[in-house]
Order: C-alpha cells, then sequence, then structure tokens
C-alpha cells in the first residue's frame, strides 16, 4: 500500500512540476505579448491623437475666417444640375487649378474630410485655386439635410447638388477609375487633371494641388 | 530585453505593411473573367458559409452591402427579389457585409440580425470578420454586385456592378444590370453588359488601416 502511494505522490510530484514549468513558460510568453499590444495601441493612440489636433486646428481657423453674419435656410440657393449641367465645371480652361469634391452628408468619410477642403479654398484662393463641392445628396433631402448642414458648417466654397440617377453614363465620363465610392476628388487646371477614389488629409491636399502650382 | 524590442518592431512593421496591402489591394481584385477563390464566412445565424455548401447552383449572386449605407438600404428590397426570383432557378444571392463594425458599429452582427429579421431576407448575410474577402474581389462601396457562374474551373466572375440604373426608385428602373446578366447566363448566352458604374459608401476600413493611408 505504502508503495502505491508513494509512487502515486511521485508521479504527481513530477507532474505538477511540469506543469509549473509549462504554466511559467506560458506566463511569459502571455507578458510579452501583453506588452507587445500596449505598445502598439500607444503607437496607435498617438496617431489618432496628432490626427484629431489637426481636425481640431483646421476647424478652429476655417470658423475663424468666416465673419459671423446670420444666413437664413432661405439665403441658401442650391444650384442643382444634371450630368449635362454639369460637365462645364469639368472643362474650364481658365488657367486655375479647380478642386472639385464628391461628397454627400450621408457621408461619413466626405464630412471629416470637408473642413480641409475648406482650408484648402481659404488659403490658396489668391494662387488661382477655386474648390467646388459637389453634394451628391438625394434630391428629397436637400431641403432637410443638405442646406442645414451648409449653414451649420458655414462652408464658404461653393457647393452644387449633381442630381442624375443614371450613374453608369455620367461615373465613367468623370474618370474611367472611378468604381463610384465617395469622397473622390479631381483636380485639374487645363487639360491636365489628377483623379482620387480616396479620403484625403489636409497635407495630402495640399501636396496634390502645390504640383499644380509648379 | 533586446530581443522584445526587435519583436515590437517587427510587429509593429507588419502592421504597417498589412495596411498598406490592404489599401493597395482595394484597387484591384477580380475582372470578369476571372476564377473567384471561395470563402468560409459566418451567417447571423452563427454557421459558416462557403460557395460549396451549394452543390445544386449553377452560379451565385455575390452582393457587398451593409445596413448603414443609403444606397445599400435603397436596394434591401431589390436584394430580397433578386434571391426569391433566381434562387430556384440556380443563382441565389449571398451578402457578404465587409465594413469594419468598431467603425461603422450600426454593422455589427447583432444589427445584421436585426435588419435581415425585418427584411425578411431568405439569403445567408455574412459578416466578413477580419475585412479578407472583400479585397480578393476588390470591391470597393456598398452596394457592390459580383455574378459568378459556377464552371469547371471554378466560380468565374460574369459581372460587376450596379443592380440597376435607378437607385432612386425601383419603379423606374430602365436596365436591370444584374437579371440581365443572370437571364443570359441562364439562356447560356454571354453577359452583354458586362461591368456598370454606381455611386456607393466607400467600404470603412479598420482603423490602424486608415491611420497608416
Amino acid at each position: 500500500m505504502k508503495i502505491v502511494i508513494d509512487k502515486t505522490l511521485k508521479h504527481f510530484l513530477h507532474k505538477s512540476l511540469l506543469n509549473y514549468k509549462k504554466c511559467k513558460e506560458l506566463l511569459i510568453n502571455f507578458i510579452v505579448m501583453k506588452l507587445n499590444i500596449l505598445i502598439i495601441a500607444v503607437f496607435l493612440m498617438t496617431i489618432s491623437c496628432q490626427k484629431k489636433k489637426e481636425t481640431a486646428k483646421v476647424l478652429n481657423e476655417t470658423v475663424e475666417q468666416v465673419v459671423e453674419k446670420e444666413v437664413s435656410l432661405n439665403d441658401i440657393q442650391l444650384e442643382v444640375y444634371d450630368y449635362n449641367g454639369f460637365e462645364k465645371f469639368l472643362n474650364k480652361k481658365d488657367n486655375k487649378i479647380h478642386v472639385i469634391n464628391f461628397w454627400a452628408t450621408w457621408c461619413a468619410p466626405c464630412v471629416k474630410e470637408l473642413p480641409y477642403f475648406e482650408k484648402l479654398n481659404s488659403t490658396y484662393n489668391n494662387q488661382n485655386v477655386e474648390v467646388l463641392l459637389v453634394s451628391l445628396d438625394f434630391p428629397h433631402l436637400y431641403d432637410k439635410k443638405l442646406k442645414p448642414f451648409i449653414k451649420e458648417k458655414k462652408l464658404i466654397s461653393k457647393v452644387i447638388a449633381l442630381d442624375d440617377v443614371d450613374m453608369n453614363t455620367w461615373i465613367p465620363k468623370i474618370s474611367k477609375d472611378w468604381s463610384g465610392s465617395i469622397p473622390a476628388t479631381i483636380i485639374y487646371k487645363n487639360d491636365t487633371s489628377k483623379f482620387f477614389e480616396q479620403s484625403f488629409t489636409y497635407q495630402e491636399l495640399v501636396k496634390e494641388v502645390e504640383q499644380f502650382l509648379n | 530585453m533586446k530581443k522584445s524590442i526587435k519583436l515590437i518592431s517587427a510587429v509593429l512593421l507588419l502592421i504597417l505593411v498589412s495596411a498598406f496591402t490592404v489599401n493597395n489591394a482595394s484597387h484591384k481584385g477580380y475582372k470578369v473573367g476571372d476564377v473567384a477563390e471561395d470563402f468560409s464566412l459566418k451567417n447571423i445565424d452563427g454557421n459558416m458559409v462557403s460557395m460549396s455548401d451549394y452543390s445544386d447552383a449553377k452560379g451565385f449572386i455575390i452582393t457587398f452591402t451593409c445596413n448603414t449605407c443609403p444606397f445599400a438600404v435603397m436596394y434591401e428590397d431589390r436584394i430580397q427579389a433578386l434571391n426569391e426570383k433566381y434562387e430556384s432557378k440556380g443563382y441565389p444571392v449571398i451578402a457578404i457585409m465587409p465594413n469594419d463594425t468598431n467603425v461603422k458599429p450600426g454593422d455589427a452582427l447583432p444589427e445584421m440580425k436585426k435588419r435581415a429579421k425585418e427584411k425578411g431576407f431568405t439569403f445567408p448575410y455574412l459578416m466578413d470578420e477580419g475585412q479578407k474577402v472583400y479585397p480578393k474581389f476588390g470591391a470597393t462601396k456598398t452596394p457592390h454586385i459580383y455574378v459568378l457562374e459556377k464552371t469547371n474551373k471554378g466560380n468565374v466572375v460574369q459581372y460587376i456592378g450596379a443592380i440597376d440604373d435607378n437607385h432612386r426608385d425601383a419603379s423606374g428602373v430602365k436596365v436591370k444590370y444584374v437579371e440581365n446578366a443572370v437571364d443570359a447566363l441562364l439562356d447560356g448566352k454571354e453577359v452583354e453588359q458586362k461591368e456598370t458604374k454606381a455611386i456607393g459608401c466607400s467600404i470603412k476600413v479598420a482603423k490602424a488601416s486608415s491611420n497608416a493611408h
């Protein structure tokens, strides 16, 4: 009997020692992993913080530049075009740099980058840069959503609406590279143009516009 | 310590690299004529769904869609109608929700379940967990449709684009792109209009990737 108990005990001790070693290994691995994750998280947070600061700065600056005045919704004149009517905005040969941004109030990444276009408009206005914001909002929401948005955000760039359901006809005319997602932006001067199906930061936007300035 | 620094930088590098690959991949993806790879994605009922599960299908109407995009919402009833019309003919709809749900909480699994129930979806509504499937297809927006034909080579992409030519008003539709494509395939004919363009909501990528963008 004693021998049996002895053996079992030995076996058990041996096993738990092994378990202990395994446990230790696991624990160390776990701690290293956690550290890594923490560092990555801090890294990512720093980046997003910087971005937020940038947005806030741009917003503040834009707001400062607008002289405070009350605009009533009725004062907001919204030009609405079908594609044929809109086409003239894509073909101006006036030596100006035209920045045309396709957006909508329902498109979150579009709304996020609007302040950058507003800042571009005010900063580069004297350098022949013209910003045009082309809203793809739904017509039944022009009065309920779009106009209140223009008023609330005090947009200074020209806003027009493009209303043409036959998208398969006009999207390729704007760019053969455009799959149809927004935000999308065209920058052009006379016969040179560049198309972007992406979101911009202010720096990225300036970098592209500067290429047209030189 | 040195080892862990190396490890950390390696992980960081991996994250950055993978972020860029995702961004690049969004402009690539399948073209008409390519064979689409099968996937295994979780349905709202918890089961995994693959194209290979459908032994009787002649093809698929793969629809990238979500709850939160107004364009996708306008097409919900028409997607359901497509499945009602074509599932029995061998072309079932498989819907895939491609958005990152941290960016769009309204597209999280419980919300998907809720919407599918409200709308009475009779097709699977799958979550592209980890966002690995939509870049392979090259989907950029919701809704974005891929009609696939089952052949000996595999599931061949035969149509990419919109459902029809009037998002706003189903009764004002002049051309039903997807129906025309599937009808042609069922008749053993070539699809006439293989690609169409439409406005849609950009697919929302996980935050880590958009920071590196």
